[in-house]
């Protein structure tokens, strides 16, 4: 094990930039954002080293929305198709189709699409298949549904993992803390129902101290001092 | 022999920043003497009109101008000849560096503006395009480094200097990918012997060694800050 650690150019969790040589050997295998140049596994994009076993990938620090089968997402419906479906973007360099066979209602021939989601509605969606460059949503999951009211906070999509945290504990810690209803979507929209400048806030301490260690306990601490001033302030308030 | 305060072989003063503009997905600073550049990148992102969509890859956009004020006289503001052509050379010699395969339909928009011109425009152009995509987090090979060089007086030089621009017999700007050492982008005004240019390229090849230096850097500089604090 020492000598494969050894054949390392760069170690784990270090920074690379595109082009970057992380290792020269075939007893590793280039996973995300590498790939593999003669012997080596040459890194795609900006980001961190991570080794997994045999596996190195790269853990990107930028760049938009690349969509998965299986990822919650939220778009905006951007246009209606006929009566075949809803277009929605997803904020991701392609957009999205929410075909009439992936929605929960039944929806008769003719009927008017508008009625169920309209243009400029935002959705809460689940990326149900993917083929070539076309993404198909689908709103048969527990969880999707139709914003009616709130606000969409925008981050960078890459710091999305870590705005969930280990175990959902990071959002958890905020969603009890601001008493507010919180959806993310893994394309780095975030909709919130209230407390919009102080989760605006921490997620952007969240998206530039995404590597700092304990950030949750540092969240929590800061959420509680955050919402302590305000309760004494109310109660400042009723005794006055 | 000193001119212009350096060595034959120097690079003038060069600075590189990334992430100067926060509304872009990935930016870059780049002064190289005199000469100051910026470039924004957008994207991936939806291309319009569509039929310039292309099922297989994404559409690389460049757009090089330089500012009304970037030059002594003042520069006519919109697309010119000249701009258009060094936009479409700018395009090429970044285009190999970057997976466009990897976006397909859509297009990866890169906006160049030259601030204050003194000769090597396009090579800073191509530095900071190189550095700004990077920055965005687009996947690429490798980045992309390009300086000019040229024949003074018998002399060989580096990264010539606006007023050397004018006496040199050949300016030669070539881009590289420096760690393949793959030239993506050769260009030669005026005419000089093969040994000359091939020596001119040598040089030119050993300077972008200097500049991936200080793109790299730069990227390090913008985001290592959050990577640190846990060590």
């Amino acid at each position: 094990m020492e000598e494969k650690a050894q054949t390392l150019l760069k170690k784990e969790r270090e920074f690379v930039i595109p082009g970057e040589e992380i290792v020269k050997s075939m007893e590793y295998l280039p996973g995300r954002s590498c790939f593999r140049e003669g012997e080596s596994i040459v890194a795609k994009r900006i980001g961190v080293v991570s080794v997994e076993n045999r596996v190195i990938s790269v853990i990107p620090l930028n760049g938009v929305y690349a969509p998965s089968v299986g990822d919650m997402v939220i778009g905006e419906v951007v246009d209606i198709q006929g009566n075949s479906g809803w277009v929605v973007n997803i904020d991701s360099p392609n957009e999205a189709f929410l075909p009439l066979a992936g929605v929960r209602e039944f929806v008769s021939q003719r009927a008017d699409l508008s009625k169920i989601y309209s243009i400029g509605d935002t959705i809460y969606a689940k990326i149900h298949a993917m083929s070539g460059s076309s993404i198909y949503l689908s709103m048969h999951d527990v969880m999707a549904r139709k914003f009616r009211d709130g606000m969409v906070i925008k981050m960078n999509p890459m710091k999305v993992p870590r705005l969930i945290g280990k175990q959902g504990s990071m959002i958890n810690a905020i969603k009890e803390k601001t008493d507010a209803r919180i959806s993310v979507g893994q394309n780095g929209l975030i909709w919130v129902d209230r407390n919009f400048d102080l989760i605006k806030e921490v997620v952007g301490i969240i998206e530039k101290e995404c590597f700092t260690e304990g950030l949750t306990d540092k969240v929590a601490k800061f959420l509680g001092e955050k919402t302590k001033a305000k309760t004494e302030e109310k109660e400042e308030k009723k005794e006055e | 022999m000193k001119k212009e305060g350096k060595n034959s072989d120097e690079l003038r003063p060069l600075v590189i920043k990334a992430g100067v503009i926060p509304n872009a997905n990935g930016s870059a600073m780049v002064s190289m003497g005199k000469t100051t550049v910026y470039a924004a990148v957008y994207g991936p992102r939806k291309l319009h009109p569509k039929h310039l969509q292309m099922y297989d890859k994404a559409y690389l956009y460049c757009r090089y101008t330089m500012v009304p004020f970037s030059t002594k006289e003042r520069a006519r503001p919109g697309p010119s000849r000249r701009s258009t052509e060094i936009s479409k050379v700018i395009t090429d010699a970044l285009k190999p560096a970057v997976f466009v395969n990897e976006f397909p339909k859509a297009t990866i928009d890169i906006f160049i503006d030259v601030v204050q011109a003194d000769s090597g425009t396009r090579c800073a152009a191509i530095n900071a395009a190189s550095v700004a995509l990077a920055d965005a987090g687009i996947p690429m090979k490798d980045l992309v480094c390009a300086v000019s060089a040229g024949k003074i007086d018998g002399k060989y030089w580096l990264d010539l200097t606006g007023e050397q621009e004018e006496t040199t017999d050949c300016d030669l700007p070539v881009a590289v990918m420096p760690k393949s050492k793959k030239i993506t982008l050769i260009q030669m005004d005026g005419s000089l012997p093969e040994k000359d240019v091939k020596e001119i390229i040598k040089l030119a090849v050993d300077g972008c060694e200097k500049i991936y230096k200080a793109q790299k850097k730069a990227l390090e500089e913008r985001w290592i800050g959050a990577i640190r604090e846990d060590k």
